[in-house]
């Protein structure tokens, strides 16, 4: 299973805070992940400004995800 | 290092007081920052703020930045605490220190905190209005509507990629 998380505005655009998705046979980018979950969301972000981690590190989005990872999807951070 | 990621308030100097002597042993200063809330925005009042974070990642980030600061500047030590929640204008957010033998490595050390903090640290902040309430988007390239990888800190070089 992969582990999906997300925050701030994603998290209320794409109306949920996480969720956990099979492993796709064949592999899977952090972009894949993203798309799978706009799938079951019924939601897509399409435009949005999007930053991504995988199991707490930021990431670029071909990254290759792996079985058990944490993917999180948020806007760009904003704290200080 | 020391990072602290909390919903309470704290006391700059208190922190500072409790911080652990033997590892500051030497110290010929220190350089606090604190962050507090604006009671304005671009063209609004502020009646409270909301930051969310990201737990675990906050304070691995933090700790990633204070390593990397203890790397790049001849220091002694640093703290950074931030909270979370919902916070009045006027309270604190964020307070960084940085102890050094010499003034300049502070100074350096603790600039370089809070601004790499700002652009890497899994925090996002809600402005709670008169009007409404609004997520803040402060980066630059966001507010540029730039969508083809304009690059954050030095320790962040990812890219805003347009997906679609």
């Amino acid at each position: 299973m992969i582990h999906v998380k997300f925050f701030a505005s994603v998290r209320e655009r794409i109306g949920m805070g996480e969720i956990s998705l099979p492993m796709p046979e064949g592999g899977a980018t952090v972009a894949d992940v993203l798309a799978l979950a706009e799938g079951e969301a019924g939601v897509v972000l399409q435009g949005a400004h999007l930053l991504a981690a995988v199991n707490l590190r930021h990431v670029p989005f071909s990254d290759v995800v792996r079985d058990g990872d944490e993917v999180a999807f948020f806007p760009p951070v904003t704290g200080g | 290092m020391l990072v602290k990621v909390q919903q309470e308030d704290f006391d700059p100097m208190a922190e500072m007081a409790a911080f652990p002597a033997d590892a500051i042993a030497g110290a010929g200063g220190s350089v606090t920052f604190i962050g507090t809330v604006r009671d304005y925005s671009e063209a609004t009042d502020i009646l409270a703020m909301e930051i969310e974070h990201y737990p675990g990642m906050t304070e691995r980030e933090l700790e990633l930045i204070s390593a990397e600061a203890a790397r790049r500047y001849d220091i002694l030590d640093s703290l950074v605490v931030h909270r979370y929640g919902r916070l009045a204008p006027q309270d604190n957010i964020v307070m960084v220190a940085v102890w050094s033998r010499h003034r300049a490595a502070a100074f350096d050390a603790c600039r370089f905190l809070i601004d790499v903090l700002k652009t890497s640290a899994p925090f996002w902040k809600k402005e709670i209005t008169p009007e409404g309430v609004r997520w803040v988007t402060d980066c630059p390239g966001c507010r540029a509507g730039s969508r083809e990888g304009h690059t954050h800190a030095p320790l962040v070089s990812h890219s805003h990629t347009l997906l679609k």
